[in-house]
């Protein structure tokens, strides 16, 4: 066990200076660079040279990475340059959301692909099975962005059940909290709960030819027991891996649902950044999205670790 | 056909009638693409596809105005016997414009095919098949681009290069690298110890004559399969970006991009929304099923396998 964590920790080095170093690369794929952005275009040379000096651009690559992680483990990232204000605390005032969003969807797809897949699984080739998987192909084929702008024409203009964006933050009011966190969570629910549910049928339809499963059946069992107990416990394990690879497909998705729901989250505060040639505020939602993405993959690995003996006891 | 032709020389007339029996069978490529058009969601998948390149062709010739005139007066207007599918705010014609829209779309889809697709299927032959220091640092670069949603890579890419329809395919080209360059390293790792591989080389063919005329056309069948999948992505991640403003500009239309200026207007004039949604959706749902459709063609057996 302990070898495995090391071995995981170690692994995640290499992914985590790489997708650092592409996102410190973001400033330098300007066209020109940040220096003739900054000193706006009637600078002389020798005040651009200045500039370049100040910001340190003048360094090799490698250096200029180095200060700017250093500088990074102090938690400054920088100020936004159309602002002033550190990004960090930009950061931080966006960061909830988002995390609220993208927790909420991945708990929603939870619920929703359980039991689609394993009801898929034990009525494979039969009409809920084709009703199942049509409705997945479609889940599949409605991009969010739509999907999205038909839930709100019909939960909130036709039906009026609830609102059609913002983000009701507020302990006190429970209620329209929950309520405006619905509509974007299960959109951004929903793609994934279709891949998902597919993939827990295969999985499930895979273990229920494996020995132990003829087993328990042989033993008597009922069912319900060996396909909730016996079955669905071992074809759980991959689920969990797909789970982590499939978060950065949920923050991409974070960003794009934002937009449709006004959600004040970091993706927005980016599009911004985009918009306002900002780089330094893009810069720093890239960062924080990566290294929540690399951490919740590596807290999957290692809850997958814990709960498979086979990885504990061996040393893969 | 080669077995035929081996085993004619060594037998009798019997083997002869044989050979000549296998010379008619069809290539078995030409055989896996007659079984995707024979089945339904392969010729759903087709035919959604072909209907739509064939709109995006013919755009000027079968639209009914012109896309960016603003019909003034006509704005926001319903489905009506001028305007078949309505207006949009600046009463312009929905129809042409979605049919339009669809260029973008498709555009995008085979740039990214065909420069995605190059750049990766390259890098994963390469990475299989000299293993070592290149394997090690163009697997880590994958790992870390993994690590980028690919909507966020597209971010990078249009901060620097700016908004536009050529810059969006090549941020969706990048981010399909990794994607298809694991599938081919993983190919060329199953068939570099093949006999015919060393065969080759023993014959003397360099490295580069022994990956692309040797190698590569082994793994053709899964890689196809995997390029209709990337289409698929594609035209949603270009959607989608089209949908934050980053793609495509205006006044020239994409879906996506309709599809943002529909949220202002959708009490007023949901259709704004619907139809190009029900196209790009449509089309989505075409490919998906034309990918599952080449999988069950190319590989009959892993039918329901789920990869």
């Amino acid at each position: 066990m302990g070898r495995y964590v090391l071995r995981r920790l170690l692994q995640a080095i290499p992914v985590v200076f790489f997708s650092t170093f592409l996102v410190f690369m973001v400033i330098h794929l300007i066209p020109g660079d940040a220096a003739a952005v900054l000193a706006g275009p009637n600078a002389t040379a020798e005040s651009l040279a200045a500039i370049r000096t100040e910001m340190g651009l003048d360094q090799p690559l490698l250096v200029q990475y180095g200060v700017w992680v250093g500088h990074l483990l102090q938690g400054d990232l920088g100020r936004s340059t159309l602002s002033g204000q550190p990004i960090l605390k930009l950061l931080q005032a966006r960061a909830p959301a988002t995390i609220e969003l993208t927790i909420a969807a991945m708990l929603i797809s939870m619920a929703i692909a359980l039991p689609l897949g394993i009801l898929s699984a034990t009525h494979v080739r039969g009409r809920l099975e084709w009703l199942i998987s049509t409705i997945q192909s479609l889940c599949l084929a409605v991009p969010n962005f739509w999907g999205g702008i038909l839930a709100i024409i019909l939960f909130s203009l036709v039906l009026r059940w609830l609102p059609p964006g913002g983000r009701v933050a507020d302990g006190n009011d429970l209620g329209n909290s929950i309520k405006s966190l619905i509509l974007p969570a299960t959109t951004l629910a929903l793609y994934l709960a279709a891949g998902l549910s597919r993939f827990i049928k295969f999985n499930l339809l895979e273990v229920f030819f494996d020995d132990f499963v003829r087993t328990a059946r042989a033993k008597g069992l009922d069912n319900t027991t060996v396909v909730y107990r016996h079955a669905l416990r071992n074809a759980m394990l991959p689920v969990i891996t797909i789970l982590g690879v499939q978060f950065a497909s949920l923050l991409g998705g974070t960003v794009i649902i934002e937009a449709v729901f006004s959600w004040p989250g970091v993706g927005g505060l980016m599009l911004d950044g985009i918009s306002n040639r900002d780089y330094a505020v893009v810069q720093g939602g890239l960062l924080l999205l990566v290294l929540l993405f690399i951490v919740i993959n590596l807290l999957v690995d290692l809850t997958y670790a814990l709960i498979d003996p086979r990885l504990r006891v061996g040393d893969t | 056909m080669a077995v035929g032709s081996a085993s004619g020389i060594v037998a009798g007339r019997a083997v002869v009638a044989e050979a000549a029996a296998l010379k008619h069978s069809p290539h078995p490529l030409n055989a896996a693409f007659e079984r995707t058009w024979r089945n339904p969601l392969g010729f759903f998948g087709l035919l959604i596809l072909g209907v739509l390149v064939l709109a995006a062709i013919a755009a000027p010739l079968i639209s009914p105005y012109d896309p960016i005139v603003q019909h003034q007066g006509k704005e926001l207007l319903g489905p009506n016997s001028q305007f078949w599918l309505g207006t949009d705010e600046l009463g312009r014609d929905l129809l042409s414009r979605v049919i339009y829209g669809a260029r973008p779309s498709l555009v995008v889809a085979l740039m990214v095919v065909v420069i995605g697709g190059g750049l990766g299927i390259v890098a994963g032959l390469v990475a299989g098949y000299f293993g070592g220091l290149v394997n090690a640092v163009l697997m880590r670069l994958f790992d870390a681009m993994f690590a980028f949603p690919p909507i966020l890579l597209g971010f990078v890419i249009i901060a620097a290069l700016g908004p536009g329809t050529t810059q969006v395919a090549y941020a969706i080209a990048l981010a399909v690298v990794p994607t298809l360059g694991r599938v081919a390293r993983s190919l060329v790792l199953k068939e570099r110890h093949r006999d015919y591989v060393l065969a080759a080389r023993c014959t003397g063919a360099g490295s580069a004559r022994v990956m692309f005329l040797h190698v590569l056309p082994n793994a053709v069948s899964p890689m196809i399969v995997n390029l209709a999948l990337i289409m698929g992505f594609s035209v949603l991640a270009e959607a989608s970006l089209a949908f934050l403003g980053l793609g495509t500009q205006p006044p020239t239309p994409s879906w996506g991009a309709m599809l943002n200026d529909s949220r202002a207007y959708l009490r007023n004039d949901p259709w704004m929304a619907i139809c190009p949604g029900v196209v790009l959706a449509l089309l989505l749902l075409g490919l998906n099923y034309l990918a599952d459709a080449l999988r069950e063609a190319f590989d009959p057996r892993r039918v329901n396998a789920g990869f």
